[in-house]
Protein backbone atom coordinates (compact mmCIF):
# COMPACT_ATOMS: atom_id res chain seq x y z
CA UNK A 1 0.00 0.00 0.00
CA UNK A 2 2.72 2.72 -1.05
CA UNK A 3 0.13 5.29 -2.75
CA UNK A 4 -1.56 7.32 -0.07
CA UNK A 5 -4.11 9.85 -0.49
CA UNK A 6 -3.03 13.60 -0.27
CA UNK A 7 -3.58 15.22 2.52
CA UNK A 8 -6.15 17.89 0.65
CA UNK A 9 -8.38 15.63 -0.30
CA UNK A 10 -10.66 16.26 -3.28
CA UNK A 11 -13.95 15.87 -2.19
CA UNK A 12 -15.69 12.60 -2.68
CA UNK A 13 -19.11 12.13 -3.74
CA UNK A 14 -22.03 10.41 -2.11
CA UNK A 15 -22.13 7.78 0.14
CA UNK A 16 -20.09 5.08 -1.78
CA UNK A 17 -17.11 6.86 -1.58
CA UNK A 18 -17.68 6.93 2.39
CA UNK A 19 -18.47 3.27 2.01
CA UNK A 20 -15.34 2.41 0.48
CA UNK A 21 -12.96 5.20 2.31
CA UNK A 22 -12.33 3.97 6.35
CA UNK A 23 -14.13 0.38 6.34
CA UNK A 24 -12.34 -0.83 3.15
CA UNK A 25 -12.80 -4.16 1.72
CA UNK A 26 -13.99 -6.24 4.70
CA UNK A 27 -17.83 -3.75 4.20
CA UNK A 28 -17.62 -5.08 0.36
CA UNK A 29 -18.27 -8.68 1.33
CA UNK A 30 -20.79 -8.25 4.52
CA UNK A 31 -23.55 -8.03 2.53
CA UNK A 32 -22.88 -11.87 0.96
CA UNK A 33 -21.22 -12.46 4.16
CA UNK A 34 -24.88 -12.33 6.52
CA UNK A 35 -26.74 -13.76 3.61
CA UNK A 36 -24.67 -16.70 3.93
CA UNK A 37 -25.05 -16.59 7.68
CA UNK A 38 -28.70 -16.62 7.32
CA UNK A 39 -29.04 -19.17 4.77
CA UNK A 40 -26.74 -21.25 4.91
CA UNK A 41 -24.81 -21.62 8.18
CA UNK A 42 -28.00 -20.87 10.44
CA UNK A 43 -30.10 -23.67 9.15
CA UNK A 44 -27.33 -26.12 8.54
CA UNK A 45 -27.08 -25.07 12.60
CA UNK A 46 -31.07 -25.01 13.07
CA UNK A 47 -30.55 -28.98 11.74
CA UNK A 48 -27.88 -29.59 14.43
CA UNK A 49 -30.12 -27.89 17.33
CA UNK A 50 -33.13 -30.44 15.73
CA UNK A 51 -30.95 -33.36 16.02
CA UNK A 52 -30.56 -33.10 19.76
CA UNK A 53 -34.24 -31.96 20.42
CA UNK A 54 -35.25 -33.70 23.71
CA UNK A 55 -31.89 -33.43 25.37
CA UNK A 56 -30.35 -36.41 24.54
CA UNK A 57 -28.71 -38.41 21.12
CA UNK A 58 -31.71 -40.94 20.99
CA UNK A 59 -31.59 -40.12 17.10
CA UNK A 60 -27.68 -40.17 16.54
CA UNK A 61 -27.99 -43.73 18.56
CA UNK A 62 -30.75 -44.88 16.14
CA UNK A 63 -28.50 -44.15 12.77
CA UNK A 64 -25.09 -45.18 13.72
CA UNK A 65 -26.99 -48.43 15.71
CA UNK A 66 -29.71 -49.68 13.73
CA UNK A 67 -28.61 -51.99 11.31
CA UNK A 68 -30.85 -50.63 8.31
CA UNK A 69 -29.42 -46.99 8.50
CA UNK A 70 -25.66 -48.40 9.18
CA UNK A 71 -26.42 -51.10 6.12
CA UNK A 72 -27.32 -47.63 3.96
CA UNK A 73 -23.96 -45.82 5.55
CA UNK A 74 -21.67 -48.63 4.02
CA UNK A 75 -23.22 -48.98 0.73
CA UNK A 76 -23.04 -45.02 0.37
CA UNK A 77 -19.52 -44.94 1.09
CA UNK A 78 -18.77 -48.60 -0.52
CA UNK A 79 -20.43 -46.53 -4.07
CA UNK A 80 -18.64 -43.14 -3.09
CA UNK A 81 -15.24 -45.17 -3.23
CA UNK A 82 -15.84 -47.29 -6.27
CA UNK A 83 -17.10 -44.19 -8.42
CA UNK A 84 -13.80 -42.48 -7.21
CA UNK A 85 -11.57 -45.15 -8.13
CA UNK A 86 -13.34 -45.55 -11.70
CA UNK A 87 -12.65 -41.71 -12.16
CA UNK A 88 -8.99 -42.41 -11.23
CA UNK A 89 -8.40 -44.84 -13.85
CA UNK A 90 -10.87 -43.55 -16.66
CA UNK A 91 -9.60 -39.88 -15.93
CA UNK A 92 -5.75 -40.11 -15.14
CA UNK A 93 -4.69 -40.79 -18.61
CA UNK A 94 -7.07 -38.78 -20.05
CA UNK A 95 -5.50 -35.86 -17.98
CA UNK A 96 -2.50 -36.45 -19.03
CA UNK A 97 -3.04 -37.30 -22.79
CA UNK A 98 -4.80 -33.99 -23.04
CA UNK A 99 -1.42 -32.17 -22.15
CA UNK A 100 0.44 -34.15 -25.03
CA UNK A 101 -1.86 -32.96 -27.97
CA UNK A 102 -1.61 -29.98 -30.41
CA UNK A 103 -4.49 -26.69 -28.72
CA UNK A 104 -7.20 -27.75 -31.08
CA UNK A 105 -7.35 -31.21 -29.90
CA UNK A 106 -6.88 -30.24 -26.64
CA UNK A 107 -10.30 -27.92 -27.42
CA UNK A 108 -12.21 -30.69 -28.82
CA UNK A 109 -11.20 -33.24 -25.91
CA UNK A 110 -12.30 -30.21 -23.23
CA UNK A 111 -15.74 -29.64 -25.42
CA UNK A 112 -16.52 -33.27 -24.55
CA UNK A 113 -15.28 -32.79 -20.64
CA UNK A 114 -17.18 -29.34 -20.21
CA UNK A 115 -20.25 -30.33 -22.09
CA UNK A 116 -21.60 -33.16 -19.88
CA UNK A 117 -20.11 -31.52 -17.24
CA UNK A 118 -22.44 -28.71 -17.46
CA UNK A 119 -25.44 -30.68 -18.51
CA UNK A 120 -28.43 -30.60 -15.71
CA UNK A 121 -27.55 -34.19 -14.00
CA UNK A 122 -31.61 -34.79 -14.78
CA UNK A 123 -30.17 -34.74 -18.06
CA UNK A 124 -27.73 -37.17 -18.18
CA UNK A 125 -29.45 -39.46 -15.68
CA UNK A 126 -32.40 -40.05 -18.23
CA UNK A 127 -29.76 -40.85 -21.36
CA UNK A 128 -28.64 -43.43 -19.01
CA UNK A 129 -32.34 -44.67 -18.60
CA UNK A 130 -33.23 -44.38 -22.04
CA UNK A 131 -29.50 -46.43 -22.59
CA UNK A 132 -29.63 -49.10 -19.90
CA UNK A 133 -34.00 -49.55 -19.31
CA UNK A 134 -36.07 -52.90 -20.30
CA UNK A 135 -37.03 -51.59 -23.57
CA UNK A 136 -33.59 -49.46 -23.76
CA UNK A 137 -30.72 -48.98 -26.25
CA UNK A 138 -28.73 -52.16 -25.15
CA UNK A 139 -31.53 -54.38 -24.56
CA UNK A 140 -33.28 -53.66 -27.66
CA UNK A 141 -29.94 -54.13 -29.76
CA UNK A 142 -29.62 -57.35 -28.05
CA UNK A 143 -32.65 -58.83 -28.92
CA UNK A 144 -32.61 -57.59 -32.17
CA UNK A 145 -29.44 -58.95 -33.15
CA UNK A 146 -30.82 -62.93 -31.57
CA UNK A 147 -28.37 -62.35 -28.67
CA UNK A 148 -31.28 -62.66 -25.60
CA UNK A 149 -35.26 -63.55 -25.55
CA UNK A 150 -35.62 -61.79 -22.52
CA UNK A 151 -34.55 -58.03 -21.62
CA UNK A 152 -31.48 -57.63 -19.59
CA UNK A 153 -31.92 -56.33 -15.72
CA UNK A 154 -29.70 -53.38 -16.48
CA UNK A 155 -31.18 -50.94 -14.70
CA UNK A 156 -31.86 -50.39 -10.63
CA UNK A 157 -28.92 -52.36 -9.69
CA UNK A 158 -25.78 -51.67 -8.21
CA UNK A 159 -23.74 -51.29 -11.67
CA UNK A 160 -26.18 -48.90 -13.52
CA UNK A 161 -25.60 -46.35 -10.31
CA UNK A 162 -22.04 -46.33 -10.42
CA UNK A 163 -22.04 -45.98 -14.11
CA UNK A 164 -24.67 -42.60 -13.86
CA UNK A 165 -22.65 -41.41 -11.11
CA UNK A 166 -19.20 -41.81 -12.47
CA UNK A 167 -20.37 -40.54 -15.75
CA UNK A 168 -22.14 -37.35 -13.74
CA UNK A 169 -18.37 -36.71 -11.72
CA UNK A 170 -15.31 -37.83 -13.86
CA UNK A 171 -15.37 -34.59 -15.57
CA UNK A 172 -14.74 -33.12 -11.96
CA UNK A 173 -12.06 -35.25 -11.63
CA UNK A 174 -10.44 -34.79 -14.71
CA UNK A 175 -9.93 -30.89 -14.37
CA UNK A 176 -7.93 -30.42 -10.91
CA UNK A 177 -5.68 -33.48 -12.15
CA UNK A 178 -5.08 -31.49 -15.40
CA UNK A 179 -3.98 -28.36 -13.99
CA UNK A 180 -1.48 -30.20 -11.79
CA UNK A 181 0.00 -31.94 -15.01
CA UNK A 182 0.00 -28.59 -17.51
CA UNK A 183 2.75 -27.24 -14.71
CA UNK A 184 5.05 -30.21 -14.27
CA UNK A 185 8.53 -29.15 -15.45
CA UNK A 186 9.40 -31.53 -18.55
CA UNK A 187 12.80 -31.01 -18.03
CA UNK A 188 12.25 -33.18 -14.84
CA UNK A 189 11.27 -35.81 -16.85
CA UNK A 190 14.06 -35.53 -19.27
CA UNK A 191 16.52 -35.36 -16.47
CA UNK A 192 15.17 -38.90 -15.47
CA UNK A 193 14.95 -40.40 -18.79
CA UNK A 194 18.93 -39.15 -19.18
CA UNK A 195 20.02 -40.03 -16.20
CA UNK A 196 18.85 -43.71 -17.20
CA UNK A 197 15.42 -44.57 -15.56
CA UNK A 198 12.72 -46.73 -17.68
CA UNK A 199 9.61 -45.36 -18.82
CA UNK A 200 8.22 -46.92 -15.89
CA UNK A 201 10.65 -45.61 -13.00
CA UNK A 202 9.52 -41.95 -14.89
CA UNK A 203 6.18 -42.59 -14.24
CA UNK A 204 6.78 -44.24 -10.59
CA UNK A 205 9.14 -42.41 -9.12
CA UNK A 206 8.62 -38.54 -10.32
CA UNK A 207 5.49 -38.22 -12.66
CA UNK A 208 3.00 -39.76 -10.38
CA UNK A 209 4.52 -38.42 -7.31
CA UNK A 210 4.41 -34.76 -9.21
CA UNK A 211 0.26 -35.36 -10.31
CA UNK A 212 -0.31 -36.77 -7.13
CA UNK A 213 -1.60 -33.24 -5.22
CA UNK A 214 -4.17 -33.45 -8.45
CA UNK A 215 -5.42 -36.84 -8.05
CA UNK A 216 -5.68 -36.07 -4.24
CA UNK A 217 -7.60 -32.92 -4.89
CA UNK A 218 -10.15 -34.63 -7.89
CA UNK A 219 -10.80 -37.85 -6.14
CA UNK A 220 -11.56 -36.20 -2.78
CA UNK A 221 -14.13 -33.88 -4.45
CA UNK A 222 -15.78 -36.98 -6.35
CA UNK A 223 -15.82 -38.76 -3.34
CA UNK A 224 -17.33 -35.83 -0.90
CA UNK A 225 -20.00 -35.32 -3.91
CA UNK A 226 -20.52 -38.87 -4.47
CA UNK A 227 -21.15 -39.28 -0.53
CA UNK A 228 -24.45 -36.62 -0.72
CA UNK A 229 -26.01 -37.87 -4.43
CA UNK A 230 -29.48 -37.92 -4.67
CA UNK A 231 -30.59 -37.94 -8.23
CA UNK A 232 -28.80 -40.76 -9.71
CA UNK A 233 -29.68 -43.59 -7.25
CA UNK A 234 -32.95 -42.26 -6.88
CA UNK A 235 -33.83 -42.33 -10.34
CA UNK A 236 -31.24 -45.56 -11.65
CA UNK A 237 -31.45 -47.13 -8.57
CA UNK A 238 -35.00 -48.14 -8.68
CA UNK A 239 -35.62 -48.06 -4.93
CA UNK A 240 -33.31 -50.88 -4.49
CA UNK A 241 -30.01 -49.35 -4.24
CA UNK A 242 -30.22 -46.18 -1.73
CA UNK A 243 -27.93 -43.97 -0.62
CA UNK A 244 -27.70 -41.70 2.64
CA UNK A 245 -29.26 -38.78 0.93
CA UNK A 246 -32.20 -40.62 -0.14
CA UNK A 247 -32.97 -42.00 3.59
CA UNK A 248 -32.78 -37.88 4.43
CA UNK A 249 -35.43 -36.91 1.51
CA UNK A 250 -37.66 -40.04 2.71
CA UNK A 251 -37.37 -38.90 6.61
CA UNK A 252 -38.37 -35.25 5.52
CA UNK A 253 -40.75 -35.59 2.94
CA UNK A 254 -42.82 -39.00 3.59
CA UNK A 255 -42.14 -39.91 7.46
CA UNK A 256 -41.78 -35.81 8.73
CA UNK A 257 -39.31 -36.91 10.61
CA UNK A 258 -37.02 -33.95 11.30
CA UNK A 259 -35.28 -34.94 13.70
CA UNK A 260 -34.14 -38.41 12.78
CA UNK A 261 -33.27 -36.63 9.25
CA UNK A 262 -31.57 -33.76 11.16
CA UNK A 263 -29.38 -36.37 12.57
CA UNK A 264 -28.28 -38.49 9.39
CA UNK A 265 -27.74 -35.29 7.66
CA UNK A 266 -25.05 -34.25 10.69
CA UNK A 267 -23.61 -37.48 10.11
CA UNK A 268 -23.42 -37.08 6.54
CA UNK A 269 -21.92 -33.40 7.13
CA UNK A 270 -19.12 -34.63 9.40
CA UNK A 271 -18.21 -37.47 6.89
CA UNK A 272 -18.04 -35.16 4.74
CA UNK A 273 -16.45 -32.15 6.56
CA UNK A 274 -13.68 -35.02 8.03
CA UNK A 275 -12.62 -36.62 4.75
CA UNK A 276 -12.40 -32.93 3.08
CA UNK A 277 -9.84 -31.92 6.42
CA UNK A 278 -8.14 -35.29 6.04
CA UNK A 279 -7.58 -35.03 2.66
CA UNK A 280 -5.99 -31.10 2.88
CA UNK A 281 -3.39 -33.18 5.96
CA UNK A 282 -2.23 -35.67 3.37
CA UNK A 283 1.29 -35.33 1.75
CA UNK A 284 2.71 -36.30 -1.05
CA UNK A 285 4.00 -39.57 -1.45
CA UNK A 286 7.78 -39.47 -1.83
CA UNK A 287 9.02 -40.57 -4.94
CA UNK B 1 16.37 -42.18 -25.33
CA UNK B 2 15.92 -45.50 -22.76
CA UNK B 3 13.59 -47.06 -24.55
CA UNK B 4 12.95 -48.29 -28.07
CA UNK B 5 10.79 -45.56 -30.45
CA UNK B 6 9.03 -47.73 -31.42
CA UNK B 7 7.49 -49.02 -28.11
CA UNK B 8 7.16 -45.44 -26.97
CA UNK B 9 4.88 -44.49 -30.48
CA UNK B 10 2.61 -47.88 -29.60
CA UNK B 11 2.28 -46.60 -26.30
CA UNK B 12 1.12 -43.08 -27.24
CA UNK B 13 -1.04 -44.62 -29.58
CA UNK B 14 -2.66 -46.96 -27.00
CA UNK B 15 -3.08 -43.90 -24.58
CA UNK B 16 -4.54 -41.82 -27.49
CA UNK B 17 -6.93 -44.73 -28.27
CA UNK B 18 -8.00 -44.78 -24.55
CA UNK B 19 -8.61 -40.90 -24.10
CA UNK B 20 -10.82 -40.98 -26.87
CA UNK B 21 -12.63 -44.04 -25.56
CA UNK B 22 -13.20 -42.32 -22.28
CA UNK B 23 -14.25 -39.23 -23.76
CA UNK B 24 -16.55 -40.97 -26.68
CA UNK B 25 -18.32 -42.18 -23.21
CA UNK B 26 -18.83 -38.83 -21.66
CA UNK B 27 -20.17 -37.69 -24.95
CA UNK B 28 -22.70 -40.91 -26.10
CA UNK B 29 -24.99 -40.34 -23.55
CA UNK B 30 -26.03 -36.90 -24.20
CA UNK B 31 -25.70 -37.88 -28.04
CA UNK B 32 -28.11 -41.10 -28.02
CA UNK B 33 -30.82 -38.53 -26.60
CA UNK B 34 -30.28 -36.69 -29.83
CA UNK B 35 -32.26 -39.16 -32.46
CA UNK B 36 -34.94 -40.12 -29.30
CA UNK B 37 -36.25 -36.41 -29.33
CA UNK B 38 -36.70 -36.65 -33.33
CA UNK B 39 -38.53 -39.76 -33.22
CA UNK B 40 -41.83 -40.71 -34.64
CA UNK B 41 -42.52 -43.31 -32.10
CA UNK B 42 -44.94 -43.40 -29.34
CA UNK B 43 -42.61 -45.51 -27.31
CA UNK B 44 -38.39 -45.41 -26.68
CA UNK B 45 -37.34 -47.22 -29.97
CA UNK B 46 -33.81 -46.66 -31.33
CA UNK B 47 -32.62 -46.32 -34.06
CA UNK B 48 -36.09 -44.54 -34.68
CA UNK B 49 -37.98 -46.07 -37.40
CA UNK B 50 -38.84 -42.43 -38.36
CA UNK B 51 -38.71 -38.69 -37.59
CA UNK B 52 -40.93 -36.16 -36.41
CA UNK B 53 -40.89 -32.79 -34.14
CA UNK B 54 -43.98 -34.06 -32.56
CA UNK B 55 -42.33 -33.94 -28.96
CA UNK B 56 -40.83 -30.69 -29.61
CA UNK B 57 -44.75 -29.82 -30.45
CA UNK B 58 -45.88 -31.34 -27.34
CA UNK B 59 -43.64 -29.84 -25.47
CA UNK B 60 -44.19 -26.19 -26.66
CA UNK B 61 -47.95 -26.98 -26.35
CA UNK B 62 -48.29 -28.39 -23.09
CA UNK B 63 -48.73 -25.28 -20.94
CA UNK B 64 -47.16 -27.12 -17.51
CA UNK B 65 -43.54 -27.53 -19.74
CA UNK B 66 -44.08 -24.09 -20.99
CA UNK B 67 -44.59 -22.81 -17.83
CA UNK B 68 -42.19 -24.48 -15.47
CA UNK B 69 -39.52 -23.48 -18.00
CA UNK B 70 -40.89 -19.91 -17.54
CA UNK B 71 -40.50 -19.78 -13.73
CA UNK B 72 -36.68 -21.67 -14.27
CA UNK B 73 -35.46 -18.68 -16.45
CA UNK B 74 -37.07 -16.35 -14.05
CA UNK B 75 -35.59 -18.02 -10.88
CA UNK B 76 -32.02 -18.28 -12.90
CA UNK B 77 -32.33 -14.72 -13.87
CA UNK B 78 -32.62 -13.88 -10.20
CA UNK B 79 -30.05 -15.75 -9.03
CA UNK B 80 -27.79 -14.93 -11.45
CA UNK B 81 -28.26 -11.01 -10.67
CA UNK B 82 -28.14 -11.96 -6.72
CA UNK B 83 -25.29 -13.99 -6.65
CA UNK B 84 -22.97 -11.44 -9.06
CA UNK B 85 -23.84 -8.47 -6.83
CA UNK B 86 -22.98 -10.42 -3.69
CA UNK B 87 -20.03 -13.22 -4.69
CA UNK B 88 -18.41 -10.49 -6.39
CA UNK B 89 -18.26 -8.24 -3.73
CA UNK B 90 -17.25 -10.99 -1.42
CA UNK B 91 -14.27 -12.09 -3.91
CA UNK B 92 -13.16 -8.66 -3.40
CA UNK B 93 -12.95 -8.45 0.39
CA UNK B 94 -11.63 -11.69 -0.13
CA UNK B 95 -8.84 -11.00 -2.48
CA UNK B 96 -7.90 -7.56 -1.08
CA UNK B 97 -8.82 -7.88 1.98
CA UNK B 98 -6.08 -7.57 4.68
CA UNK B 99 -8.78 -8.12 7.73
CA UNK B 100 -8.33 -10.78 10.39
CA UNK B 101 -11.02 -13.56 9.71
CA UNK B 102 -10.39 -13.30 6.12
CA UNK B 103 -9.41 -17.13 5.94
CA UNK B 104 -12.57 -18.16 7.55
CA UNK B 105 -14.60 -15.63 5.55
CA UNK B 106 -12.89 -17.51 2.49
CA UNK B 107 -13.47 -21.04 3.86
CA UNK B 108 -17.45 -20.04 4.83
CA UNK B 109 -17.41 -18.56 0.98
CA UNK B 110 -16.81 -22.22 -0.77
CA UNK B 111 -18.87 -24.22 1.81
CA UNK B 112 -22.39 -24.82 0.33
CA UNK B 113 -19.82 -26.61 -2.47
CA UNK B 114 -18.87 -28.85 -0.01
CA UNK B 115 -22.18 -29.48 2.10
CA UNK B 116 -23.90 -31.93 0.79
CA UNK B 117 -26.76 -30.38 -0.99
CA UNK B 118 -29.54 -33.01 0.11
CA UNK B 119 -28.51 -30.82 3.70
CA UNK B 120 -28.54 -27.48 2.33
CA UNK B 121 -31.82 -28.05 0.69
CA UNK B 122 -33.55 -29.96 3.79
CA UNK B 123 -31.91 -26.97 5.63
CA UNK B 124 -33.44 -23.77 3.95
CA UNK B 125 -36.56 -26.06 3.52
CA UNK B 126 -36.98 -26.27 7.16
CA UNK B 127 -36.29 -22.56 7.86
CA UNK B 128 -38.73 -21.36 4.06
CA UNK B 129 -41.51 -23.89 5.11
CA UNK B 130 -41.93 -21.53 8.63
CA UNK B 131 -41.37 -18.28 6.69
CA UNK B 132 -44.12 -19.47 3.77
CA UNK B 133 -41.18 -18.77 1.30
CA UNK B 134 -41.56 -22.71 -0.15
CA UNK B 135 -43.45 -22.51 -3.48
CA UNK B 136 -41.98 -19.03 -3.94
CA UNK B 137 -40.18 -17.78 -6.76
CA UNK B 138 -38.64 -15.48 -4.21
CA UNK B 139 -37.62 -18.94 -2.27
CA UNK B 140 -35.86 -20.41 -5.07
CA UNK B 141 -33.83 -17.36 -5.83
CA UNK B 142 -32.45 -16.77 -2.46
CA UNK B 143 -31.72 -20.49 -1.82
CA UNK B 144 -30.30 -20.92 -5.46
CA UNK B 145 -28.19 -18.02 -4.80
CA UNK B 146 -26.54 -19.58 -1.57
CA UNK B 147 -25.16 -22.67 -3.94
CA UNK B 148 -24.51 -20.03 -6.76
CA UNK B 149 -22.20 -17.65 -4.81
CA UNK B 150 -19.36 -20.34 -4.71
CA UNK B 151 -18.61 -20.25 -8.38
CA UNK B 152 -19.38 -16.43 -8.75
CA UNK B 153 -16.61 -16.06 -5.87
CA UNK B 154 -13.99 -18.84 -6.98
CA UNK B 155 -13.89 -17.36 -10.74
CA UNK B 156 -14.08 -13.33 -9.34
CA UNK B 157 -11.35 -14.32 -7.11
CA UNK B 158 -9.52 -15.14 -9.83
CA UNK B 159 -9.94 -12.42 -12.25
CA UNK B 160 -9.31 -10.02 -9.40
CA UNK B 161 -5.96 -11.53 -8.90
CA UNK B 162 -5.21 -10.92 -12.17
CA UNK B 163 -5.73 -7.34 -11.86
CA UNK B 164 -3.12 -4.90 -9.96
CA UNK B 165 -4.06 -3.32 -6.83
CA UNK B 166 -2.03 0.11 -8.06
CA UNK B 167 -4.18 0.93 -10.54
CA UNK B 168 -7.60 0.78 -8.15
CA UNK B 169 -5.19 2.53 -5.53
CA UNK B 170 -3.93 5.13 -8.92
CA UNK B 171 -7.72 5.59 -9.34
CA UNK B 172 -8.57 6.10 -5.55
CA UNK B 173 -5.53 8.80 -5.78
CA UNK B 174 -7.52 10.66 -7.76
CA UNK B 175 -10.52 10.88 -5.93
CA UNK B 176 -12.87 8.77 -6.88
CA UNK B 177 -13.20 6.40 -4.12
CA UNK B 178 -12.88 2.55 -3.63
CA UNK B 179 -16.71 2.30 -5.18
CA UNK B 180 -15.51 4.36 -8.00
CA UNK B 181 -12.73 2.67 -8.53
CA UNK B 182 -14.10 -0.71 -8.52
CA UNK B 183 -16.68 0.45 -11.08
CA UNK B 184 -14.83 2.23 -13.48
CA UNK B 185 -11.46 0.60 -13.38
CA UNK B 186 -11.76 -3.03 -11.96
CA UNK B 187 -14.57 -4.35 -13.60
CA UNK B 188 -14.05 -3.31 -16.84
CA UNK B 189 -10.93 -5.10 -16.87
CA UNK B 190 -12.49 -8.53 -14.89
CA UNK B 191 -15.12 -8.14 -18.03
CA UNK B 192 -14.39 -11.79 -18.71
CA UNK B 193 -14.34 -13.47 -15.61
CA UNK B 194 -17.74 -11.40 -15.21
CA UNK B 195 -19.00 -13.46 -18.34
CA UNK B 196 -18.23 -16.84 -17.18
CA UNK B 197 -19.50 -16.39 -13.43
CA UNK B 198 -22.76 -14.81 -15.10
CA UNK B 199 -22.89 -18.04 -17.00
CA UNK B 200 -21.51 -20.79 -14.13
CA UNK B 201 -24.72 -18.99 -11.95
CA UNK B 202 -27.39 -19.06 -14.50
CA UNK B 203 -26.67 -23.02 -15.14
CA UNK B 204 -26.16 -24.02 -12.21
CA UNK B 205 -29.83 -22.73 -10.88
CA UNK B 206 -31.21 -23.86 -14.07
CA UNK B 207 -29.99 -27.48 -13.62
CA UNK B 208 -30.42 -27.54 -10.44
CA UNK B 209 -32.88 -30.27 -8.73
CA UNK B 210 -32.80 -31.19 -5.53
CA UNK B 211 -33.01 -27.97 -3.43
CA UNK B 212 -36.25 -27.43 -6.39
CA UNK B 213 -37.76 -31.11 -5.15
CA UNK B 214 -38.02 -29.38 -1.51
CA UNK B 215 -38.84 -25.99 -1.99
CA UNK B 216 -40.94 -25.98 -5.44
CA UNK B 217 -44.25 -26.74 -3.97
CA UNK B 218 -46.79 -25.25 -6.81
CA UNK B 219 -43.92 -23.46 -8.32
CA UNK B 220 -42.52 -26.21 -10.44
CA UNK B 221 -39.52 -25.79 -12.34
CA UNK B 222 -37.99 -27.44 -15.25
CA UNK B 223 -35.87 -29.89 -13.54
CA UNK B 224 -38.38 -30.38 -10.87
CA UNK B 225 -41.58 -31.15 -13.70
CA UNK B 226 -38.69 -33.46 -15.83
CA UNK B 227 -38.12 -34.92 -12.35
CA UNK B 228 -41.60 -35.92 -11.82
CA UNK B 229 -42.14 -36.59 -15.24
CA UNK B 230 -39.25 -39.04 -15.41
CA UNK B 231 -40.78 -40.92 -12.17
CA UNK B 232 -44.23 -41.80 -14.37
CA UNK B 233 -42.78 -42.45 -17.86
CA UNK B 234 -40.46 -42.03 -20.01
CA UNK B 235 -41.87 -40.72 -23.13
CA UNK B 236 -39.81 -39.03 -26.05
CA UNK B 237 -41.01 -35.50 -24.38
CA UNK B 238 -38.16 -35.26 -21.88
CA UNK B 239 -35.72 -36.21 -24.40
CA UNK B 240 -36.71 -33.02 -26.64
CA UNK B 241 -36.51 -30.93 -23.34
CA UNK B 242 -33.06 -32.58 -22.50
CA UNK B 243 -31.78 -31.58 -26.27
CA UNK B 244 -32.83 -27.86 -25.58
CA UNK B 245 -31.36 -28.10 -22.72
CA UNK B 246 -28.09 -29.34 -23.88
CA UNK B 247 -28.18 -26.80 -26.75
CA UNK B 248 -28.12 -24.05 -24.16
CA UNK B 249 -25.04 -25.82 -22.15
CA UNK B 250 -23.79 -25.08 -25.72
CA UNK B 251 -24.63 -22.45 -26.76
CA UNK B 252 -22.95 -21.05 -22.97
CA UNK B 253 -19.95 -22.54 -23.20
CA UNK B 254 -19.49 -20.92 -26.73
CA UNK B 255 -19.88 -17.82 -25.30
CA UNK B 256 -17.73 -18.04 -22.06
CA UNK B 257 -14.92 -19.66 -25.08
CA UNK B 258 -15.46 -16.40 -26.65
CA UNK B 259 -15.47 -13.45 -24.32
CA UNK B 260 -15.22 -15.60 -20.76
CA UNK B 261 -12.30 -15.94 -18.61
CA UNK B 262 -10.09 -19.25 -19.20
CA UNK B 263 -11.91 -22.03 -16.75
CA UNK B 264 -9.00 -24.10 -17.68
CA UNK B 265 -5.06 -23.03 -17.43
CA UNK B 266 -3.59 -23.70 -20.44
Amino acid sequence: MSISLPADEPPRAGIAARLGGGAGPFVLGLPALVFLLLLFVGPVLRLLVLSVEGGDLAAYEKAVTDGLYLTVFWETFRIAAIVTAASIVLGYPVAYWLTTVSRTTAAIGFACILVPLMTSVLVRTYAWMVILGRNGIINRALRDWGLIDAPLPLLHNLPSVVIGMTHVLLPMFILPVYSVMVRVDRELLRAADGLGASGGQIFARVYFPLTWPGVLAGGTLVFIVALGFYITPALLGGGRIIMIANVIENQVQTLLDWRFASALSMVLLLATLAIQAASSRVQAPRG
Amino acid sequence: MAEAPGRRRWLGRALAGYAAFVLALLLAPLLIVVPISFSSARYLQFPPPGWSLRWYARYFADPQWIESTLVSLRVATGTTALALVLGTALAYSIVRGRYRGRRMVERLSTGPMIVPHIVIAIAIYGIFARLRLTGTEAGLILAHTVLAIPFVVSVMSAALRTVDPALEQAAMSLGVGRIGAIVRVTLPLIRPGIVSASILAFLSSFDEVVVALFLSGTTKTLPKQMFDNILVEIDPTIAAVSVLQIALVVVALAVVARFGARTVPR
